[in-house]
């Protein structure tokens, strides 16, 4: 048993209904009771999606428990079928269902219909959303290729050349309450075109079973997120040698790799590679003299596998930040996010505990935090600047406007949305330096919230805050000269130049702390 | 018994299980502690329902059954204890701990009853354990706060000082001016149940007299009555008429002249009936279908035809309890079809067959019908806004005006969705 306050990922069931909501012509018969059609929000919400998530709930009850809820069951199968004429029809069942042991994937089945159905089998008590949506993907492209891949040859990936036509590729992964994925499609079949590649089918957003049993139709396989896709992509791979590409393409650096990697695995020349460098402003924004004072920010990175590897790379390599916390809540991407963290020479934080994050988060005091929309709140709550790179989705996630994370555009939107918050903690900074200016305007809003004087969440962690300065206080004596030296450190690391300065002096065995021990802890430390 | 026309339906259903109401629980008692014991689903369908991510560390949480859980209903006891030490010892301002079941709880039949049992004597004197079903398999929605309020019932003291109990959550500002307007009518004792405090019951015994403020109390109605409390048969107090006959009905019960209600009564009356105007205005002639949710379906639509002169399509509810809705009953107009149950999708086809103004529905059915150029308004806004009483009926009506509004200002029915 877990004790959990908030979770990042869902059961296994709203994964797969990420991937059903997401398809055309499919629907998903889920045996459940009432309460969990509260999934539908989630589409209907966060989305904004204005069509419900073609799912039928079977709403057993109390009372039906001691009957046959089979019958239950295969009455909401043929009401589903008739209704919603599905061409591929999907039956699981979701936490309380399991328990039951209906087994409604095989009561359909038995059932006679005439199009295919997938029995999904997602165990609610040990996974979790996004391994529901993988296995989702897969199941339904096993279930609709699984003849087809025996008949037909093992697919050359430089097929195009002497079929005579364009090379065309596969899109596989995106899914609905995926991160940005309506614009990362958008950019990169742009993107694919502009190199004369084909976009054969993109799956599972937007398409439909008569499009996945075309998948065989392409080339290769751009996987574009690891935590949906992978699977699938080892499965066609074995099955039908299609090959597949794993480098994702966020940030300036990897869509340039995705680039290449695409032309190797396809035997296409890569005409345009000096135009690259220059398809996104992020390379020569960070360049200019403007951006030097990013030069290595502290940035404490968490979220999904994908984004938060990804945003790992872009903040190190192409912003020039310090990366000084990495971590993700997917245990499914564990040894790659250790592998990224390890490269940086700092530890993962791999949990789904939100306050283990937090604490960390404190722990690494950054500069910036690169998080979910619960890190947002953590990172508010503690006053330092925070971008959201991954989901769990918040319908802030789903702007109205074109907003990728990928490629050119999606580069572009990374340097804004994660510059403009430490901009704007700069000028938290100058506020905090000009206060006692007779310019300054009293009782001047922070962005931050914190300042806000009616918030009980922020009284509760600023007293707190207090308390363990106090007890810090205790154990080591600062001077009048000591504290006037470190009210003028800059706000956001005078709490780790104070923990410094304390830890040096405790080492020294100093009985105190004054202004000139905070220089020789500077000049310690370096 | 009026003349309304009852139907029964079953099938698929699209509405929230009994632990939603959590969301409002813990707020109206910042000293208690809602712990789920269910699964990853109900984590999930709490924190999507109550936005969640607001609160540093919130007053409710999930103990998740994990597989080894399942295997042994002894180690799931074991595991559940060391959970709720956990908790406390990081939570010390815990004063009640609510253990509650759910659908997979309830079906490998963890007896929740026992562990609190247990709990109650090893923290004797620091912090209460209750129990309750919020499962989906039993409870709808606002049944959860049914379960809450009966489970707190055997921690009441008896008393036999007369008084009024209000039962049922209610908005801090309503429960004051409620107890206000009482006061003035000639009733002094006023408490109301649940408390702000989850320590601070009220005693209740057999000169208690109950008057609901929520029509979804059936289980704490029945208990109430075992403990000798007079139940007040009433209309719920939304709207002028509802309120205004609710007081008159507790007034009743304390023999006080129904003149000096309405000498109380009558300029918050008037004051109300000028400010509906606006509202009544938009809604008059409007065709109103109320997709069943939260058992305040019956209460809306008494509101929104006697006041607002909106026209009754079908009024759905999960649950009737004739008892507790026939004064409701009677006020309706005659042959107004009401559907206990649901078959969502049948539903769904008489609410497109019917072209009605306004649907009243959940979160999840919300935008797809706007997206087919119907105006809808979401039920569960009526569990989080102050709605009881006659001072907060233009308010009531403000929020089935407001989607028509909107809709008239935007003009084009049919919108381009994604």
């Amino acid at each position: 048993m877990e004790l959990t306050l908030w979770t990042y990922e869902g059961p296994p069931h709203v994964g797969a209904m990420r991937v059903a909501s997401s398809m055309k012509d499919i629907h998903y018969v889920l045996h459940a009771p009432q309460g969990d059609t509260y999934a539908d929000l989630l589409f209907t919400m966060i989305e904004r999606r204005g069509q419900r998530p073609p799912v039928t709930y079977t709403t057993f009850q109390a009372r039906d428990l001691g009957g046959d809820t089979a019958e239950l069951v295969k009455r909401n199968i043929t009401e589903a079928v008739e209704r919603f004429q599905p061409k591929t029809l999907l039956v699981g069942e979701s936490c309380t269902a399991e328990l039951i042991q209906d087994q409604p994937g095989a009561l359909a089945k038995g059932m006679g219909f005439d199009i295919p159905i997938v029995n999904l089998e997602l165990p609610a008590y040990s996974k979790k959303e996004n391994w529901g949506a993988s296995e989702t993907f897969y199941q339904i492209i096993r279930t609709l290729l699984k003849d087809k891949v025996n008949e037909i040859d093992k697919i050359n990936p430089h097929r195009w050349r002497f079929l005579g036509r364009r090379p065309k590729v596969n899109i596989l992964g995106p899914t609905l309450l995926g991160f940005r994925c309506r614009d990362d499609v958008i950019e990169i079949q742009r993107i694919l075109s502009e190199q004369g590649i084909d976009t054969n089918v993109v799956a599972p957003l937007g398409s439909s079973p008569e499009d996945i049993e075309r998948l065989t139709d392409a080339d290769i396989n751009v996987c574009l997120y690891h935590e949906i896709a992978e699977i699938s992509c080892e499965w066609l791979k074995r099955n039908c040698g299609m090959e597949y590409t794993t480098t994702i393409p966020i940030g300036i650096k990897n869509t340039i790799n995705f680039i290449h990697e695409v032309h190797e695995k396809l035997d296409l020349p890569l005409t345009n590679k000096g135009e690259l460098e220059n398809k996104s402003k992020l390379p020569w924004y960070s360049k200019s003299v403007d951006s030097n004072y990013l030069t290595g920010k502290r940035v404490f990175i968490f979220g999904d596998g994908t984004h938060a590897i990804a945003a790992a790379k872009i903040a190190k390599n192409e912003l020039g930040f310090e990366v000084v916390g990495l971590g993700t809540y997917s245990r499914e991407m564990a040894r790659q996010v250790r592998a990224a963290a390890k490269e940086l020479n700092i530890e993962a934080l791999i949990t789904n505990s939100y306050l283990e994050v937090e604490d960390a988060m404190k722990k690494a005091s950054p500069e910036l935090v690169l998080g979910t929309q619960m890190e947002r709140h953590s990172a508010k709550r503690l006053g330092i600047p925070c971008s959201v790179i991954s989901t769990p989705m918040h319908v802030q996630d789903v702007p109205a406007r074109y907003s990728p994370q990928m490629g050119w555009e999606g580069a572009n939107v990374i340097f804004d949305d994660w510059v403009h918050p430490l901009m704007m903690g700069l000028e938290e900074h100058l506020i905090d330096m000009f206060k006692h200016d007779f310019e300054f305007v009293d009782g001047h809003q922070s962005h931050l919230g914190h300042t806000a004087t009616n918030d009980p969440v922020n009284k509760e962690t600023k007293q707190e805050q207090s308390n363990i300065s106090i007890q810090k206080e205790k154990s080591i004596l600062w001077t009048e000269s000591g504290k006037a030296e470190l009210t003028k450190v800059p706000f956001f690391v005078r709490g780790k130049v104070k923990s410094n300065t304390e830890k040096y002096a405790l080492s020294k065995g100093l009985p105190e702390i004054n202004d000139e021990t905070l220089y020789d802890a500077k000049a310690f430390f370096g | 018994m009026s003349k309304v026309e009852l139907n029964k339906e079953t099938g698929p259903r699209e509405v929230f299980c009994g632990l939603t109401s959590i969301v409002w629980l813990h707020r109206r008692m910042p000293d208690a502690f809602f712990l789920v014991v269910g699964s990853r689903t109900c984590a999930h369908l709490i924190q999507s329902a109550a936005g969640v991510m607001i609160f540093a560390e919130p007053r409710f949480g999930t103990a998740i059954l994990e597989e080894k859980d399942l295997a042994g209903l002894a180690d799931a006891h074991e595991e559940l204890n060391r959970v709720v030490n956990d908790l406390i010892s990081r939570r010390p301002e815990i004063k009640t701990l609510f253990l509650v079941g759910s659908c997979p709880s309830e079906v490998i039949k963890l007896d929740l009853a026992t562990v609190a049992q247990k709990l109650n004597r090893r923290f004797s004197g620091q912090v209460r354990f209750v129990n309750y079903s919020g499962s989906g398999i039993e409870t709808t929605f606002t049944q959860g706060e049914d379960g809450a309020l009966k489970a707190l019932l055997p921690l009441m003291e008896s008393t036999d000082d007369e008084k009024l109990l209000l039962v049922g959550t209610l908005a801090n500002n309503v429960e004051d001016r409620f107890k206000k307007i009482f006061n003035h009518i000639g009733i002094t004792n006023v408490e109301s149940f649940p408390p702000r405090q989850s320590t601070e019951l009220p005693k209740i015994g057999k000169n208690t007299k109950v008057l609901l403020t929520q029509p979804y109390l059936s289980d704490t109605v029945r208990d109430l009555k075992h403990r000798g409390c007079e139940i007040i048969y009433a209309p719920f107090p939304l709207g002028v008429e509802g309120s205004t006959k609710w007081f008159l009905a507790g007034a009743d019960a304390f023999k006080i002249n129904a003149l000096k209600v309405h000498e109380v009564i009558a300029p918050l009356a008037n004051r109300a009936r000028q400010a509906l105007e606006k509202h009544t205005e938009i809604l008059r002639g409007k065709k109103l279908f109320l997709l069943p949710e939260s058992q305040l379906e019956i209460s809306l639509a008494r509101f929104l035809h006697n006041e607002c002169g909106m026209e009754l399509i079908e009024v759905g509810t999960p649950y009737l309890n004739k008892d507790l809705m026939d004064e409701e009953l009677n006020l309706l107009p005659d042959d107004t079809k009401i559907v206990e149950g649901q078959h969502v999708e049948k539903q769904l086809d008489r609410v497109r067959a019917s072209s009605p103004d306004l649907v009243v529905c959940g979160m999840g059915l919300a935008n797809p019908l706007e997206a087919e150029g119907i105006s809808t308004k979401w039920s569960i806004e009526m569990v989080f806004s102050p709605i009881h009483g006659i001072d907060q009926a233009a308010d009531l009506a403000g929020l089935f005006s407001r989607p028509l509004t909107r809709n008239q200002i935007l003009t084009s029915k049919t919108l381009a969705t994604h």
